[in-house]
């Protein structure tokens, strides 16, 4: 079985804090981060795959540090057949899933970069981005 | 000898499948290969397009009489309000009217989900609508109310009539606050986090016709999918030439066209139901003309590029809501396209809120239809006002009784 996937979200009063340092000295545990993002006000975005013995502890250490954490459960894909390529999600997307293929014009979606902050299903004006679970 | 050739002649060649038909990004290459002269000689149309939210858009409904019949006071298509302020079983639904129980700003920033351009986009779409309608009844309309569903299909008329369409240019938003700001422009992040603009740009119907040398009353065009006509010059119809403080000029600006056509013909892929975060919902409609190249200075005007072309950069933290006038400075359609402005020394990321690719399109179906023969020109009954007739804007005073 591969490990969990989790996704991580800091707060910007604890984004300057070597907190995954401490799940490696302190727990003991092995970690691939797979994506990491702090955006334009200090709210940093980590997903990661944890695995090792004391993986309850290191949560709840996570947790207590005022960590939010998140399975990796929700995806987010976009309807083709919706969208129109009008592009007014590619500058808001915190980390460049979407974006405009130059010169076609065209918005593309690369979902391994997808950090599942959600922010494009709300703002795209044609619904275009759903939420998987 | 100068060029001129005439809508009939133009129309012949369509009808004999000899017209050359270029798209108005296509024809930039010839022009800057052959030369205008060349190209006007050799080129009889360019076709244009644009896919855009256009708020004022809407349509005119007959759904015909009920037995026993109802004069239709108040109505509501898929709970979405329509007005009734007309004749018995007429009534206007508008692409932003919302449904009374919408809860809009009230949870800023409210969604807007589902308005009158959702329910214009579901009835092209063919899906079935729930229509309610009360009245106080009267000796000839002795119906109080009345709850049924139908389809595009059940109605008598369904006539797509747009007030303002088809912006000649549009402004490049910028918020310069400090918090986040949620408009009809997108959402746009604080202390110029972001620029967004809204036109096809070279591929811009009215950005390739900027004196209104071709487009007037009765001129055909694509709209919604299927075919359409221009009506009227659009309200807040106030073509100009951009100038900065020193007076240099930044291209046209200011025209809109009110345009009409039958939904029935139409596509729920270019009439789009749309919605803005913190703002309101829409209808995105997808409008293209086609420009008959009459003569030299026709050709030069739909050669025009996106370097050419500029958008006036606005602060919409302030400076728009407060009717503050003039602008940040400008900047071309080639910057805004390439992901990046620079504006005061700083870059900033840019996107568009009109979809590029969708403008192709459209210009490239219109072609389709020309050089097929199944779309002829129009030579327009009367043309538009132009910036030589300087047609400047009022502004609405509050005034005290």
């Amino acid at each position: 079985m591969s490990p969990k996937k989790i996704i991580l979200r800091f707060g910007k009063d604890i984004a300057d804090k070597p907190i995954i340092y401490c799940l490696v000295r302190d727990y003991d545990l092995v970690i691939n981060i797979l994506k990491a993002n702090v955006d334009q006000n200090k709210e940093g975005t980590m997903v990661l795959e944890l695995t090792g013995e004391k993986y309850d502890q290191g949560l709840a250490f996570l947790k207590n540090q005022g960590v939010r954490v998140q399975p990796l459960a929700e995806e987010v894909f976009r309807n083709e057949e919706k969208c129109t390529s009008c592009g007014a999600c590619t500058d808001i997307c915190p980390s460049g899933a979407l974006y405009m293929e130059r010169p076609s014009m065209e918005v593309k979606f690369e979902s391994d970069n997808c950090i599942v902050c959600q922010i494009c299903v709300k703002i795209c004006p044609v619904k275009a981005m759903e939420v998987r679970f | 000898m100068a060029i001129e050739k005439t809508y009939a002649e133009i129309n012949e060649k369509i009808k004999s499948g000899k017209a050359v038909v270029l798209t108005a990004e296509e024809v930039i290459s010839l022009v800057e290969e052959k030369g205008i002269t060349e190209a006007a000689r050799s080129v009889d149309v360019v076709t244009t397009g644009t896919f855009g939210a256009m708020c004022s858009s809407g349509v005119f409904l007959n759904f015909g009489h009920s037995k026993p019949r109802i004069r239709m006071q108040k109505v509501w298509l898929n709970g979405v309000p329509a007005y009734t302020g007309i004749a018995a079983v007429d009534a206007y639904l508008g692409a932003t009217e919302l449904p009374e129980d919408d809860p809009c700003n009230n949870n800023y920033p409210g969604e807007f989900r589902y308005g009158g351009g959702h329910v214009i986009q579901d009835l092209v779409a063919r899906k079935q609508i729930k229509l309610e309608a009360v009245s106080y009844g009267t000796d000839c309309y002795p119906r109080k109310e009345l709850e049924t569903f139908l389809t595009l299909d059940d109605l008598n008329e369904a006539t797509l009539f747009n007030p303002r369409n088809a912006y000649q240019n549009y402004n490049c938003a910028v918020n310069l606050s400090g918090r986040t700001i949620y408009t009809y422009m997108g959402m746009l992040k604080p202390n110029l986090g972001n620029a967004h603009y809204s036109s096809a740009g070279q591929l811009s119907p009215l950005l390739n016709d900027p004196y209104f040398l071709t487009i007037g009353i009765g001129t055909r065009i694509f709209l919604g999918g299927g075919v359409g006509y221009v009506a009227w010059n659009g309200t807040q119809h106030f073509p100009g030439i951009q100038q900065d403080s020193a007076g240099k000029s930044y291209g046209p600006a200011g025209g809109t066209l009110s345009v009409i056509g039958d939904l029935k013909q139409m596509k729920p892929n270019w009439l789009v139901g749309t919605s803005f975060l913190g703002y309101g919902a829409t209808l995105s409609v997808g409008l293209g003309i086609p420009i008959p190249i009459l003569n030299e200075e026709v050709m030069r005007c739909v050669s025009v590029t996106d370097r050419d072309l500029y958008a006036p950069i606005v602060d919409y933290s302030e400076a728009y809501g407060q009717r503050i006038p003039g602008n940040l400075g400008f900047a071309s359609y080639a910057e805004l396209k390439s992901g990046r402005i620079n504006l005061n020394g700083r870059e900033i990321p840019t996107a568009p809120l009109s979809s590029y690719p969708k403008a192709r399109e459209v210009a490239g179906i219109l072609k389709n239809w020309i050089q097929k023969g199944e779309f002829l020109l129009t030579e327009p009954v009367k043309l538009l006002p132009s910036y030589k007739d300087e047609i400047a804007s009022r502004t609405l005073e509050i005034k005290g009784i």
